[in-house]
């Protein structure tokens, strides 16, 4: 049985159809990725999942059930975790007490969270700031940050839009380690994302949508050479990797 | 002992024996209505400040909590004190149906609806004549005829609401609050039920405003709905207090309070006596002024911007 299945997702704003028609599965322990062009449906899916953006029709199984209409906090006690593409860090407040907020998801007393918050912290490599404000971090940090909230939660899936967009080089690098890291401990990925060296060396299936359709599906290497797919145009250049 | 609580404890003593070394009713009566908006300014600040939902709507629970004591009173014939309790516990009731109304709204929109419904709690406690005498307002003969235990219902109050949201603030649901106020979509994600917490916020917040209304019944013995669920004088005021002192701190709306209260009252009474008399409804002016001032220079006001008070006052001194 797949950890998360989208079947059949319908999301319409109006009479624009964002997602029309996905079905995908996501096998636990899979780093699974979602590539498109811009504005082709990604992230919108990814509010579809956690219920940001109420379903239009189909349905999304998390562990065979269906999380349809369920509250976004509720989704993530269920074991959903997510990053945001637009990092949301909760600005006045710093790097540690960001990450104990969202501890208390599994924890209850403070001295609880804020041990959990310290492993997360050491797990992401932000240990140094964490006595910063969370808005005083560049956008490399902040990344992390938003990983290191969601992993708080203690997620059986993750769910990272663009974690690595707007890093250079060795960020980039530490970006690859730390996703291959939460895999390691047996969360399971669903990664969007635009930089090809990092979609196509980590994932172990690609889906490829592009004007909210499915255009393709398979390994990095089917996915890389479908017509289709190149068609639509993959974003960065493979001259990156 | 660190230099802090010390200060409190010497704070703390001067106010247990304050009306021992002033014996004036004016004064007393000054301190009395500090100590009341102590309580007003601390809880707006801990649904506003600390979780971010901008009330312009406070005096909704202020005049509930004000008009039951005062129906208590004189319908059933009940010790107006129990409107203390009872006060409080109608207010969070009230609050839970105007978060059911209201939070579906945010920022900006969510002020301008509890501005609204200030407004028509107004308009209903001066039209609904059969259960509030409307415009004629409630008058009880008071219990005490000295204000000394008034104060010190006052202060056991303002102590009480100071200490019950410092711990609030320091558990999981000060973490949840803040979580909120910087950003409510990240929260609700991060397995936060804004929701939920949004509420809880709201009905502390409205409990202690509603005892402080049934305070002010049982102090004044007088209340009609011009002064009760005022716009101005209970729901702008509650913000000043608050922006002045210092949002999102423990004593900033303490600071604040006596501060507004000392400016109004310096005002209506034209200086103690020493300016003209025209000057008496300057207060609204110089509140305008005031928050322009802290807006600008002491974003985090009083309180919150207090090491940047120090520098610039030595700076000044230090020039001379």
């Amino acid at each position: 049985m797949a950890l998360l299945e989208l079947k059949n997702l319908h999301k319409f704003f109006g009479g624009l159809r964002a997602v029309n028609d996905v079905s995908f599965g996501v096998e636990r322990g899979q780093i699974f990725g979602l590539i498109g062009p811009n504005g082709s449906g990604k992230t919108t899916i990814f509010n579809c999942i956690n219920n940001f953006y109420p379903i239009s029709d189909g349905d999304v199984l998390f562990k065979g059930k269906s999380i349809k209409g369920l509250k976004p906090h509720k989704i993530c006690h269920l074991g959903i975790g997510r990053t945001f593409q637009v990092v949301k860090p909760l600005r006045r407040m710093t790097v540690l007490e960001n990450v104990t907020a969202s501890a208390f998801c599994r924890v209850n007393t403070i001295k609880e969270a804020q041990n959990e918050a310290h492993d997360v912290l050491e797990f992401c490599n932000l240990s140094g700031e964490k006595d910063k404000l969370a808005k005083s971090l560049p956008i490399g940090g902040r990344k992390r940050l938003e990983i290191a909230r969601a992993l708080a939660t203690r997620p059986e899936l993750i769910l990272l839009d663009e974690t690595a967009a707007g890093l250079n080089p060795s960020e980039l690098d530490e970006a690859i380690e730390l996703i291959k890291k939460i895999r390691d401990k047996g969360i399971t990925i669903l990664i969007v994302e635009h930089i090809m060296k990092v979609i196509m060396t980590i994932s172990d299936r690609i889906h490829a949508i592009n004007f909210g359709i499915t255009i393709a599906e398979g390994t990095a290497q089917e996915v890389a050479n479908n017509a289709a797919v190149i068609e639509a145009y993959l974003g960065e250049e493979y001259a990156q990797s | 002992m660190r230099k802090k609580h010390l200060a409190l404890m010497v704070l703390g003593i001067i106010f247990l024996i304050f009306p021992w070394i002033v014996p004036s009713h004016y004064y007393l009566h000054l301190m009395i209505i500090a100590l009341m908006w102590v309580v007003i300014g601390s809880s707006w600040n801990l649904l506003a400040g600390y979780t971010g939902q901008v009330s312009f709507g406070h005096a909704i629970f202020f005049g509930t909590g004000a008009y039951t004591a005062g129906i208590l009173a004189t319908k059933l014939g009940m010790s107006p004190w129990w409107g203390m309790m009872f006060g409080g516990i109608i207010s969070m009731l009230i609050g839970l149906f105007v978060g059911w109304v209201c939070f579906r709204l945010r920022g900006p929109y969510f002020a301008l609806a509890t501005l609204a419904g200030g407004e028509i709690f107004r308009l209903i406690a001066t039209n609904w004549e059969s259960l509030t005498d409307g415009m004629v307002g409630i008058l009880i003969i008071q219990t005490f005829r000295s204000k000394i235990p008034y104060y010190y219902i006052a202060l056991v109050l303002a102590a009480f609401c100071i200490y019950f949201i410092h711990l609030v603030m320091k558990s999981k649901w000060g973490y949840y609050f803040v979580s909120i106020r910087e950003d409510q979509d990240a929260a609700e994600s991060l397995g936060i039920n804004t929701t939920l917490y949004k509420n809880v916020s709201l009905l502390i917040s409205s409990f202690f405003t509603g005892m402080a209304g049934a305070f002010y019944m049982n102090y004044m013995a007088f209340i009609d709905p011009e002064v009760v669920y005022s716009l101005h004088y209970i729901s702008i005021m509650a913000i000043l207090v608050g922006i002045v002192g210092g949002v999102a701190t423990i004593m900033g709306p303490a600071v604040g309070a006596f501060v507004m209260v000392g400016v109004q009252e310096t005002f209506r009474s034209a200086f103690f006596g020493l300016a003209p008399k025209w000057i008496s409804q300057g207060h609204a002016l110089v509140f305008g002024l005031l928050v322009v001032f802290v807006i600008m220079f002491l974003a985090n006001g009083i309180v919150g911007d207090w090491s940047k008070i120090k520098r610039n006052v030595f700076r000044i001194r230090a020039s001379c």
